[in-house]
């Protein structure tokens, strides 16, 4: 009696969330092509469920579905008759007997996920085409998962997956880790694109979002152990990361300050704490950030945190990343530390400087200094013009309900 | 891969000289020893530009290029590269890379689809 269905789909299922990446990573190597690579992936896929019911499972499902994909993508080869590619040789190599077909012994594992990773975030493709085709290639999610994500369609999602496979091979960009001279800045190129990820998720409280962005940072920080700025990337997230529950409560936003803190994850708090810094290692955007991230999780309740501190590491920020927004921050930490008057006098600075002009964020910021001032009505007008100017409506809703307790606590005169 | 590298000006380009970066000589000597540079040529300015169109069997003659911008295109080289990365090393060794920019074409192959 062949087994039953179950045994064969978990079976398949444990291949493929353990070897996915290598069985399409080998197949990419073989064909040179992105596209066919996933789709033959997928047909050994199909034919596993006819044939592991009868035939059993294989004692290496992760090379029968290589071997089976592999075939099928030279019996497509030539069935095209596709004489320049470069799957004629492979195909003229197995041409003999392809039931014989020698799978060549793939490299190291570590090799085959950097070498798709910093393919699929390429620079000579659009930022929005490498986070779908990271979050599609490395991570395995569906087209239609991440056109859930980004709040777009799977027919759109799929054409961008499809012009960036497309140009993978039209442009000649190639396969592999980049050569020592070009990985610092390819390095950053991809931890932007993780990171881009993150904050999508964040923004969003999509945390499956956010937990794949984190899966992808501890796989940079497993395969590139000695740069600080992966270890301070995934030290980042996992910090944010931590307080979600605290953060969201009943689809309502808490702002850092009134969040319960006993409710922040403290596995990942203990996960970010053990990404220690290099020693001798330079100082990157995501350390720094780790660290003012980090301040505050050291903090036990809001009144303990260490402000002076962390206007000290956003004056170092700057120095990397002189960004309106880390100017904002910095003046938010600068009223905490100095009092709301140097802190709405820093903030004047950063609007005067243009660049944040009509964010929400500058009100907002305004609002909760004057609250502290003493001035509920100017804080309650600052507050009213950051929700006008909300970007998603859970914010919107968090700056309404931060008003009305204003106006509701405000002494009477 | 074949590249056509389209060398451009650029308004907002980087303006010095710093001693000791390769000239365009310096730079056309060393990849056509390699190989990697096919062919290439400086092109005069957009004054000296004509665009023709042929529309309903006419042919019209215009002054200019095909586009007014404060960019143009003042020359190009023909690459050969293994990738596009290879050709992407090449190209910021140009001293229009600071200067202008380059942009990176590949050659559509007459049998690709």
């Amino acid at each position: 009696m062949p087994e039953p269905r179950v045994t064969v789909g978990d079976a398949l299922v444990q291949a493929l969330a353990r070897e996915r990446l290598r069985i399409v990573a080998s197949l990419i190597r073989i064909t040179g092509d992105w596209d066919l690579a996933e789709d033959v992936v997928a047909d050994a896929t199909e034919r596993a469920l006819e044939r592991w019911p009868g035939d059993g499972v294989p004692t290496n499902p992760a090379a029968w579905l290589t071997r089976v994909a592999t075939r099928r993508a030279i019996d497509l080869a030539r069935r095209a008759n596709l004489e320049r590619s470069k799957l004629a040789e492979v195909a003229a190599l197995g041409a003999q007997d392809t039931t014989e077909l020698v799978v060549p012994e793939p490299p190291a594992l570590e090799d085959e996920r950097l070498r798709l990773i910093f393919t699929c975030c390429h620079p000579a493709l659009p930022m929005e085409a490498r986070v779908a085709l990271t979050l599609k290639v490395v991570s395995g999610l569906s087209t239609a998962a991440i056109a859930r994500a980004f709040l777009t369609s799977e027919a759109t999602m799929g054409q961008r997956l499809l012009r960036a496979k497309r140009k993978i091979t039209n442009a000649g960009i190639p396969y592999r880790v980049p050569t020592a001279s070009m990985l610092p800045e390819r390095l950053e190129g991809v931890l932007a694109v993780v990171y881009l990820i993150f904050t999508e998720g964040y923004a969003a409280a999509d945390h499956a979002l956010a937990e794949e962005a984190i899966r992808l940072g501890r796989l940079l920080a497993e395969l590139m152990p000695g740069d600080d700025e992966t270890r301070g990337l995934l030290a980042l997230m996992l910090l944010q990361h931590a307080r979600r529950d605290a953060r969201l409560v009943d689809g309502e936003l808490v702002t850092l300050e009134q969040q319960d803190r006993s409710r922040w994850d403290v596995a990942a708090v203990d996960e970010a704490r053990a990404l220690q810094p290099i020693p001798g290692a330079g100082r990157g955007l995501y350390r720094i950030q780790a660290d003012i991230a980090g301040i505050h999780t050291a903090a036990r309740a809001a009144a303990d945190t260490d402000w002076a501190a962390i206007v000290r590491l956003y004056d170092e920020l700057l120095g990397i990343l002189p960004s309106p927004v880390v100017r904002l921050n910095r003046a938010i930490a600068i009223g905490m530390c100095d009092g709301p008057l140097a802190g709405l006098a820093a903030l004047d600075a950063v609007a005067a400087e243009g660049g944040l002009s009509d964010h929400y964020l500058i009100p907002a910021a305004q609002g909760d200094l004057l609250a502290r001032a003493g001035l509920p009505a100017e804080a309650a007008a600052a507050l009213r013009l950051a929700a006008d100017r909300a970007p998603t409506e859970t914010e919107r809703r968090q700056l309404e309900r931060r008003r009305h307790e204003l106006l509701a606590n405000r002494p009477e005169r | 891969m074949k590249y056509l590298m389209f060398v451009a000006t650029d308004p907002d380009g980087e303006r010095d000289d710093p001693p000791g970066e390769v000239t365009i000589e310096e730079w056309v000597a060393k990849h056509d020893a390699s190989g990697a540079r096919v062919r290439g040529d400086r092109l005069r300015p957009p004054e000296d530009a004509t665009t023709v169109r042929k529309r309903a069997g006419k042919v019209l003659v215009t002054d200019g290029p095909f586009t007014e911008s404060r960019e143009w295109i003042a020359g190009y080289d023909v690459l050969e590269c293994a990738d596009l990365d290879e050709a992407i090393a090449i190209a910021a060794e140009h001293p229009m890379a600071r200067h202008g920019r380059l942009e990176l074409r590949p050659f559509w192959a007459i049998d690709q689809a």
